[in-house]
């Protein structure tokens, strides 16, 4: 107590001019309210009911199966990816990395699209999928490359810019004592990033259960095969808006826990 | 040049290490051999090509055209042969370029740069770990090691709960735990406080000369050693041999103390800077080679008996016409010198001469006979030149004393301005 308190009065003086406080004071309810108003219009009576519905725990379960399929897909593929961005130089590198980089902008409803002509039946990869028996547009595995599609540059991004922080020294030093880059990734490499690396796969969890508009697009909205949580959230709207709101605020309370997790890491000093 | 400078350019580098480089970029081209057992400084400026050369050994940098080999086994050889400079090239045939984990050659930094994730041991551990010992072997080999360093007693700590000094120690027990068969030095003193510092130098003192006896059971006996510094003293602490770079070339090499005290090249004087004489400590100075006794202070680690170099500046030295009366307060040292030289300094003139040999004339009366005890011999083939002195005086005193080449003068330093370090040999 005594220790908080000498922190606060060593605490800086702000210098911010007094009329920033108002718009700034406007931001933050602007973010909070709407967080609240789900919370206000849960009906908590129902609530139980309403997220243990069939289809609510059909949701549910496929939203927790492909998100995790879909961010162990992203460690496998990203973990390289990052490694190389961080640490190789060859030409087009620049280019790669912004090209990697592309889906976290690009509209998801395009990034799903995007999808259908590459694995869809007429797609890129799909006619030749198709002669080897397999059907991927509209299945859950559509569901997981959906999400490992638009949650892969979270991962990449954080984890190339802590290996970019940590810097090569420690790498360096290992090989002179004998360490041949396997076990210089296995145990320097990845042990210092490794606070980079559990933000990033946590972001790339919560992106992927968020995901909507490419799963939608290139998955479609079976129940229990395609329709995860959020396309259960925009159906049940249309029906019972109840139901709705009460898988909401599931989302919401899964995007906080996220939020105080990364935060907390990174606060600590990454 | 002595027997010692002559033997190892004339010998065949099939043993020991040999780095030669060319870096265009830096315009670096220099070659340096390192013989088993032998610890070699290389001295120079910031951006001299010091660290190139530690890069290219490492294999951490890929020069333009240059060759490494550690005991007869080439490690780098790239660069088409026949080429100008002193830079031999690779056989034209096969270019090769070991990665830095196959090369057996260690470095030790500035910083210490012990895994963050690792206790103490673990860091220590990890050598004999990547050469494949099982955990439980690696950790005895690594207790084995902190127990030669004295730091036993930090085995379960992070490294970030140490200090400068001991972090830099554990450094130490780490790079030669991983048994290198070439162990590079790149300025390890540089970035410890004035606490530490001595203290690590002491130590590797002690492990270099431990290796240098083929000490350490199981130790590939006699590393080659090359200890980048731009500290004079660091050089005459650890190395038999010095190798100055300036603008990345080999301008002047020899035995340490030749190059610091008799520097031929410009660029050495300027980086020495500094008096010296050779000798024998004694317990309130030191015995030298050249016949003076010389009052002064003993730096910690050592001690009476000890190969050591007196040290002192030449703005500390007075200069005198007559023998000028000993001081009661404050012991003096004078010593008799021929002026060979009078450069003017900017405001400063420096006064260089050579120590006349006639240690009944010096100062202060030392109690002990001056001439007992086994005199040090200098490197063998040396002829027993007499050590040169430089005094830095003002333009008016050195006026007023008229000095000339020629002049018979005395020079004066006071004991305490005279710090006396152990030498390697």
């Amino acid at each position: 107590m005594l220790r908080s308190g000498q922190q606060r009065s060593a605490q800086q003086r702000a210098g911010l001019p007094g009329w920033a406080f108002a718009p700034a004071a406007l931001g933050a309810a602007f973010v909070v309210l709407p967080l609240v108003a789900v919370v206000v219009k849960v009906d908590w009576a129902a609530f139980p009911a309403l997220v243990t519905s069939d289809a609510s725990l059909a949701a549910l379960r496929l939203s927790l199966v492909t998100a995790s399929c879909s961010t162990a897909v992203c460690l496998l593929l990203g973990v390289p990816l990052a490694l190389v961005l961080a640490r190789c130089s060859f030409p087009g590198l620049r280019l790669l990395r912004s090209l990697v980089l592309v889906p976290l902008v690009l509209p998801p409803v395009v990034g799903g699209i995007a999808l259908l002509y590459t694995f869809g039946r007429q797609g890129l990869l799909g006619s030749s999928l198709e002669v080897l028996g397999l059907r991927i547009a509209f299945s859950t595995a559509a569901v997981v490359i959906a999400q490992a599609f638009v949650a892969m540059p979270f991962l990449v991004l954080s984890l190339e810019g802590a290996l970019r922080g940590r810097g090569t020294r420690y790498e360096q030093v290992a090989a002179t004592l004998g360490a041949s880059p396997s076990i210089v990734l296995r145990r320097v490499t990845l042990p210092l990033v490794l606070p980079g690396l559990a933000s990033g796969t946590v972001l790339a969890f919560a992106r992927s259960l968020g995901e909507f508009g490419a799963t939608l697009t290139f998955a479609g909205s079976l129940q229990g095969v395609t329709r995860t949580l959020p396309l259960e959230v925009y159906l049940q709207r249309e029906s019972d808006a109840r139901g709705a709101v009460a898988l909401s605020l599931v989302l919401v309370v899964v995007a906080v826990v996220v939020i105080v997790v990364t935060r907390g890491r990174r606060t600590e000093g990454v | 040049m002595s027997a010692r400078a002559a033997q190892s350019s004339v010998a065949a580098h099939d043993r020991g290490l040999l780095v030669a480089a060319e870096v265009q970029v830096r315009g670096v081209s220099a070659q340096v051999h390192v013989a088993p057992g032998e610890v070699v400084a290389l001295l120079g400026a910031n951006g001299a090509g010091k660290s190139t050369l530690l890069g290219v050994a490492a294999g951490m940098l890929r020069p333009d055209r240059g060759r490494v080999e550690l005991d007869g086994e080439v490690l780098l050889a790239v660069g088409s042969s026949g080429g100008s400079g002193a830079v031999p090239g690779g056989p034209m045939n096969r270019p090769v370029d070991l990665p830095p984990h196959r090369r057996g050659v260690a470095l030790l930094a500035q910083e210490p740069l012990l895994f963050p994730h690792l206790s103490v041991l673990d860091n220590v551990a990890f050598g004999p770990r990547a050469a494949g010992a099982s955990r439980r072997a690696a950790r005895d080999a690594a207790a084995r090691w902190l127990e030669r360093v004295d730091l036993t007693h930090l085995a379960d700590r992070r490294p970030g709960q140490l200090s400068g000094g001991q972090a830099q120690r554990v450094a130490v027990a780490r790079a030669l735990a991983a048994q290198p068969r070439a162990l590079l030095l790149d300025e390890p003193m540089a970035a410890l406080d004035v606490t530490a510092a001595p203290e690590v130098r002491q130590l590797l003192r002690r492990v270099l000369s431990e290796a240098q006896d083929g000490a350490g059971p199981g130790q590939p006996p006699q590393p080659p050693v090359l200890l980048v510094t731009h500290d004079p003293l660091d050089a005459l602490a650890l190395a038999d041999r010095a190798v100055v770079l300036d603008a990345g070339h080999v301008v002047e090499e020899g035995p340490v103390r030749e190059v610091l005290s008799q520097p031929r090249s410009a660029f050495a004087a300027r980086l020495a800077e500094l008096n010296l004489l050779a000798g024998t400590a004694a317990a309130d100075g030191l015995r030298a080679e050249s016949g003076p006794t010389v009052a002064g202070v003993l730096d910690p680690g050592c001690s009476a008996g000890d190969a050591a170099v007196a040290v002192f500046p030449p703005a500390a030295v007075a200069i005198h016409r007559e023998h000028p009366a000993t001081g009661v307060s404050s012991p003096r040292n004078t010593i008799p010198v021929l002026v060979s030289a009078v450069e003017p300094r900017g405001a400063l003139v420096r006064v260089r001469g050579s120590v006349e040999a006639d240690p009944a004339s010096i100062s202060p009366g030392n109690s002990g006979p001056g001439d007992s005890g086994p005199v040090d011999s200098g490197p063998v083939g040396h002829p027993a030149a007499a050590p040169v002195l430089a005094a830095d005086i003002t333009a008016a005193s050195a006026a007023d004393l008229d000095l000339v080449p020629g002049s018979r003068v005395w020079f004066a330093v006071k004991a305490a301005e005279v710090a006396v370090h152990a030498a390697r040999r």
